[in-house]
């Protein structure tokens, strides 16, 4: 099958969406209290997937879990989003000292290690899930900054921008109206590896209890619950683990799909 | 006087000032056909831009450009937004890539009609679909609402000389507008220039490599080589009496006619070596 990869990548995104939705209204237990009575149970029912070292259900936790990771990769990636690609194409459009200044500046940016940002903003404001999300959005703004800056170029350099200036548009009418139409399909694709990007982030940030902090559970910190009864309970690991994996694998075979899909090369065909 | 004269224009690029205009000169009253004809590189393309003021910034302008008298050399970029799309319109050369793949054409020749009139953007649409039937295209409702993508090479073509033609400008510049058209669409569109030029009673300033249609559209005609006018004047004397040997080869390159069967066909080197100067 030929988009085989794309459509693999959005049914894993649409478990996830469906998984963070359900929990909005619906999780078999309470994802929070703890039942010292149940602990560690293996899956089975009612608990399909066991519970952890609080006795709380693995299925509700995990649940809940992909809740907080949209919520995490939507900020982030959104915060980059609107802060790199207006940079980026403002280096594309503008051209010399303002590009050099733009790009040099997410070169720092993007040599400045993402986990020791996250230290910092938790040290000054206390690790919390906005802290981890500003941390992961600063430090995929260059990545933004540089897609839309490639894109800007290649349109800048067509000859439609050329007629629509001899037209009498301005810079911004040319940006508005040409440009971002034009780089919106990269945007997008940039976006869909941002997320995958986002996820394993917030994954690895409270894992280190630098992100949302308990209660609310994240696959990250079930991760973290679960290290201590590694050899007691594997299983629990497992869940987590799998989850982090499959809706990364998700949006990144989405993005490259997408890639594929929105080809310019092979629109003219469609 | 005069709509636009040019004057000692000579436009170089880059850090090592590389050359592309040298000194051209020309002037283009109310309602008169020029043609600019040459080879790649002459610098066709580049003096049409510096009319418009639309080189990239690495370019270097010097001499004069006046429109109805007044310099649009150093003149502030919004002043000239207002010329450009307005009063002169331009026909560009590749039908592919001169339209946005991402907007409906009718949008397209909306907004450039948008841009210079106070008109709401719902009350464009029916002067839109008119000015699209103009340029000799049939259903222009569906071609309003149609991609890019979804016409032909003809159909866009006409499409973008709606987009210059829209704002009943004083002088359309066109860029080798039939170049990438193959010979029987070339023939109808250059019919429709003519027309809808004499229509609106506009002037012309028509950029081409092929002497056979710019004689097609244009009364005077102005032969650039390296950067340099080696010719000018009407079109019928400089195809019946051409002074300069490039000119020559071009004019024996345009009139197949005069070959007689079996012999080698002409090539603007017999009259002229190319590169080796005079």
């Amino acid at each position: 099958m030929k988009r085989f990869g794309l459509v693999t990548g959005i049914c894993l995104v649409g478990l996830v969406i469906l998984g963070a939705a359900v929990s909005l209204v619906w999780t078999p237990f309470d994802p929070i209290r703890v039942v010292p009575g149940q602990r560690l149970q293996p899956p089975g029912w009612p608990h399909l997937l066991g519970t952890d070292g609080f006795g709380i259900d693995t299925f509700s936790r995990l649940l809940v879990g992909a809740r907080m990771c949209l919520v995490v990769g939507i900020i982030s990636v959104s915060l980059a989003a609107v802060v790199g690609v207006p940079l980026g194409m403002l280096a594309g459009q503008a051209g010399g000292w303002v590009s050099e200044a733009v790009m040099r500046l997410a070169d720092v940016v993007y040599a400045f290690p993402a986990l020791l940002l996250a230290i910092l903003l938790a040290a000054g404001f206390g690790a919390s899930t906005v802290t981890a999300m500003v941390a992961i959005g600063v430090a995929t703004m260059p990545a933004f900054a540089r897609v839309a800056r490639a894109g800007t170029l290649q349109v800048m350099a067509s000859e439609f921008v050329v007629a629509a200036r001899s037209s009498g548009t301005s810079p911004w009418g040319v940006a508005g109206r040409h440009v971002l139409p034009n780089i919106a399909p990269l945007i997008g694709v940039q976006a869909s590896v941002g997320f995958a990007m986002a996820i394993l982030a917030e994954a690895a940030l409270s894992y280190l209890g630098l992100g949302t902090p308990r209660p609310t559970p994240t696959w990250g910190t079930m991760l973290r619950d679960a290290q201590q009864f590694l050899f007691v309970d594997p299983l629990q690991a497992l869940w987590p683990g799998l989850a982090i994996a499959l809706a990364v694998l998700g949006f990144n075979l989405l993005g490259d799909g997408l890639r594929d899909y929105l080809d310019p090369r092979l629109r003219e065909v469609s | 006087m005069s709509l636009l004269e040019v004057e000692g224009l000579c436009v170089d690029f880059g850090r090592r000032r590389v050359p592309a205009v040298r000194g051209v000169s020309f002037s283009l009253s109310e309602g008169e056909r020029l043609g600019i004809i040459g080879e790649s590189g002459s610098g066709k393309t580049v003096t049409a831009l510096a009319v418009m003021g639309l080189l990239p910034e690495t370019a270097r302008v010097r001499g004069s450009i006046r429109w109805r008298g007044g310099e649009l050399l150093g003149r502030a970029e919004k002043e000239l937004a207002t010329l450009r799309g307005n009063a002169v319109g331009m026909v560009f050369q590749e039908p592919m890539t001169a339209l946005d793949p991402t907007m409906k054409v009718g949008r397209q020749v909306a907004e450039v009609m948008l841009l210079h009139r106070e008109t709401a953007g719902a009350a464009a649409r029916p002067q839109v679909i008119a000015m699209l039937g103009d340029v000799g295209l049939t259903d222009p409702e569906r071609i309003a609402d149609a991609y890019p993508h979804q016409l032909s090479g003809g159909q866009r073509q006409r499409v973008i000389i709606a987009m210059a033609l829209v704002n009943g400008p004083d002088l359309v510049i066109c860029d080798e507008p039939t170049t990438a058209l193959d010979v029987t669409v070339q023939a109808t569109v250059l019919e429709l220039l003519d027309r809808v030029l004499t229509a609106e009673r506009a002037a012309c300033l028509f950029i081409s490599h092929d002497l056979a249609v710019v004689s097609q559209v244009c009364s005077q005609v102005l032969v650039m080589l390296d950067g340099e006018v080696v010719e000018a004047g009407p079109t019928s004397k400089l195809f019946t009496s051409p002074t300069h040997p490039y000119t020559r080869g071009l004019v024996a390159t345009a009139r197949l006619d005069l070959v007689n069967p079996g012999e080698r066909l002409p090539t603007v080197e017999d009259y002229y070596a190319l590169g080796a100067g005079q």
